[in-house]
């Protein structure tokens, strides 16, 4: 089947303005038309989208499939099978699998695996620094060649700045973005939970705000020695957004995603020594969530990315500060946008935006957009369906979610790509 | 804390990992049965046999030669069988060996857990994945809590000072670090006194720690005055290391107690340390042996109120089962 023709649902296609009822046609994995019907087009399938939603497919600019290299906490094919139920049809691949991505061989291996997987398209982020270290830097251009289209340290330290000067150079060099998960190391060293009133409460080690701003801050100045772009990923509080914010005004090409758990949860949500709730950066205080929620809406924030991280059972069971940080986040990703709409955060248009055509645009992917001639990445939603999250419905491998048991609200009914569907 | 936790449907004592979340009366309840084992120790037959048939596990994962011989008099004047086991690990032990020890355990059939780990939750993590007939005490996890030494102290205050309503109450050191800190602070909050202060400089405080409630003070002389009770905590030397302190010497300038600075305190200000004491550090050593000092008495009233804690928290399993 090559021809599908999705019929009465609501289009919204943000980087084209676009917000109506209409039909959007593909025909050999692209995009044909949108809004408008056209003439002489013999559907081999249509499919009904009325009361739905039809978007583009999400990008989500962090996830972590655990493979290669952890698989007793996730594959490739099940991380992938999960973010298609998400409505997610291109993620990035942060470069800690073990192997690391820092060679070709990496990534096509990682490209070859995901595309006999059949599900989103999968964009592996090359290292930045040879094996993570922070100290020489990786074949940028090998990486480049082989489909990389962006560079991190994933959340590693490049603690001499020197390193990171030349390493944005260099991926600057090779027209390469450096995604920069800010934190400083030494201030977050064996820190669980957002230093304030709730780690001392609990005695658990602090990771104080100012060790993500004296990163963002490091690197916003180094941003501007060097022309490098660069995307801030998963920033989480107060200070960063206005410091990005700032740079944005002064003409600097730079970009920032958070995490929808961090738009939603502060410290003060912990159940206290709840191990699903402890993820890196930790949750802020609400000041930090609703300056986050404030950058969202005046596009400081340019995405929000689910930063899923699944894990094995074990990693989650124990005291809380021996816990591995992180969370399933790819099913949560859309209900907890969508609930960002409804609590008026942001309008439709944005919360797609910011998972489509914004992070599409900052990785230069032709994805993310209704356009004709782009591929047809699509999710269809229901954004009332109500479903609450169990064994049954959840995807991933990994079950830390602090949401488990709960409702939702929100659901990829289709998701398409490449005009094939990989999730009804 | 989940409320529920540590309490039975009908609000008794079924574990104690924190004071967080107990009530005042509570508290009380505990003072007032520690007060009634306390005549008992003096008597030539110092057991009594509310727990004989039980088993209680000494759980330490972390050492304490000091707490754990207090728990194990207390359980063993109550006629329960103790068992001791110190688990030395590291820092980074994983959850699953955690729970691997406590389910071996439990297939032994025993009772209770007194628990002591170096890592915060640790006791309420074994609380939350034991059999719901065990039931757990927390001798210490972390930097979060240590319960049983904040009601000892608590004993030892009411043996001095009638109203916790009137009193004023210094903590100085290492505040930061500290469980036995965060547990006295929320006692003495849950006990109404009048005013709670911590004394530390700001590299041994916790973020916000007003939160907690509790006023912090920067300068010892000015946290001392008016205070009715000093509470004096360990330093470790550790922290020299890891640049919270330059010198021993230093700290011991602005922060040891001596002659000079308890003269501040009220008059009858009695002083107070979890021990053990480092003797020219934290404190000099002839306040230590003073009649201010009521160190060693908050030694023996360690057993009579884990004895309280012990014995409470069993019986209403029993009732429960």
């Amino acid at each position: 089947m090559n021809k599908i023709v999705i019929e009465n649902g609501r289009l919204i296609d943000p980087a084209n303005k676009l917000d109506q009822t209409g039909p959007l046609y593909i025909a050999e994995g692209k995009i044909v038309a949108s809004g408008h019907s056209i003439d002489n087009f013999q559907a081999d399938q249509t499919i009904d989208a009325e009361n739905l939603i039809v978007c583009p497919g999400f990008v989500d600019m962090s996830v972590r499939l655990r493979e290669p290299g952890h698989t007793r906490k996730g594959s490739i094919q099940s991380e992938t099978q999960a973010a298609a139920k998400a409505g997610v049809t291109s993620l990035c691949l942060p470069p800690d699998t073990r192997p690391i991505i820092d060679t070709p061989a990496v990534v096509e291996y990682i490209k070859d695996k995901s595309e006999n997987a059949r599900y989103p398209n999968v964009f592996p982020i090359g290292a930045l620094t040879r094996q993570l270290e922070g100290k020489e830097l990786s074949s940028m251009y090998a990486l480049r060649q082989a489909g990389c289209v962006t560079v991190s340290n994933a959340s590693l330290p490049v603690a001499n700045l020197q390193v990171l000067r030349r390493a944005m150079e260099y991926a600057d060099t090779h027209r390469l973005l450096v995604m920069h998960h800010p934190q400083d190391h030494a201030l977050s060293r064996n820190g669980c939970a957002h230093e304030g009133a709730n780690a001392s409460r609990y005695g658990l080690p602090g990771i104080p705000a100012a060790a993500e701003t004296i990163a963002v801050a490091q690197c916003l100045e180094l941003a501007e020695l060097t022309g490098c772009r660069v995307h801030f990923s998963q920033i989480s509080c107060k200070s960063s957004v206005m410091m990005i914010q700032q740079a944005k005004k002064k003409g600097l090409t730079v970009s920032a995603d958070t995490t929808a758990h961090q738009l939603h949860l502060t410290e003060d949500n912990i159940t206290p020594f709840d191990s699903a709730f402890h993820v890196s950066p930790p949750l802020r205080s609400k000041t930090d969530k609703m300056m986050l929620r404030e950058g969202l809406a005046n596009q400081t924030i340019n995405a929000i990315c689910s930063d899923h991280q699944p894990h094995d059972i074990d990693a989650k069971l124990g005291a809380f500060p021996e816990t591995e940080p992180g969370m399933a986040a790819l099913e949560t990703l859309l209900p907890l946008t969508l609930q960002l709409v409804r609590e008026n955060a942001v309008t439709l248009t944005q919360a797609i935006a910011a998972l489509s055509c914004n992070p599409a645009k900052i990785l230069g992917i032709n994805k993310g957009t209704l356009t004709p001639g782009f591929d047809a990445d699509i999710c269809i939603f229901d954004p009332n369906q109500s479903w609450i999250i169990n064994q049954d419905n959840w995807l991933s491998a990994g079950k830390n979610t602090p949401y488990w048991g709960q409702e939702m609200q929100g659901q990829a009914v289709y998701t398409l790509q490449n005009g094939k569907l990989i999730h009804t | 804390m989940k409320q529920n936790l540590q309490l039975s449907d009908d609000g008794k004592l079924k574990h104690f990992l924190s004071i967080e979340g107990l009530s005042r009366d509570l508290l009380l309840k505990i003072l007032d049965t520690a007060e009634s084992f306390a005549g008992m120790t003096e008597q030539s037959v110092k057991k009594v046999p509310l727990l004989r048939g039980k088993t209680i596990v000494n759980l330490f994962f972390e050492n304490s030669t000091r707490t754990r011989t207090t728990f194990e008099l207390a359980a063993t004047r109550l006629s329960a069988d103790v068992l001791n086991i110190n688990i030395a690990t590291s820092a980074t032990s994983k959850g699953e060996s955690l729970l691997d020890t406590i389910r071996n355990l439990e297939a032994m059939h025993v009772d209770m857990f007194v628990v002591r780990h170096a890592i915060s939750g640790a006791a309420q993590f074994i609380a939350e994945n034991s059999a719901s007939h065990i039931s757990v005490i927390n001798a210490g996890d972390g930097q979060h809590a240590h319960p049983t030494q904040a009601m000892l102290d608590m004993y030892t205050i009411k043996q001095h000072k009638t109203d916790f309503s009137q009193l004023k109450v210094a903590i100085i050191g290492d505040i930061l670090h500290s469980r036995v800190a965060r547990s006295q602070i929320l006692a003495l909050n849950t006990l109404q006194a009048e005013e709670v202060r911590v004394i530390a400089p700001k590299t041994l405080l916790p973020a916000q720690v007003e939160c907690l409630g509790a006023e912090p003070y920067l300068n010892m002389k000015q946290g001392l005055k008016d205070i009715d009770v000093i509470i004096m905590l360990r330093l470790q030397k550790e922290r020299m290391k890891s640049a919270l302190l330059p010198s021993e010497n230093e700290y011991y300038k602005c922060f040891g107690l001596t002659p000079e600075k308890l003269a501040i305190a009220k008059a009858d200000a009695i002083v107070m340390h979890p021990g053990p004491i480092n003797r020219g550090v934290e404190i000099d050593s002839s306040i230590a042996d003073s009649h201010r000092s009521v160190i060693l008495q908050q030694v023996s009233n360690g057993i009579a109120v884990r004895m309280a804690i012990m014995s409470m928290a069993m019986q209403n399993m029993e009732a429960k089962a």
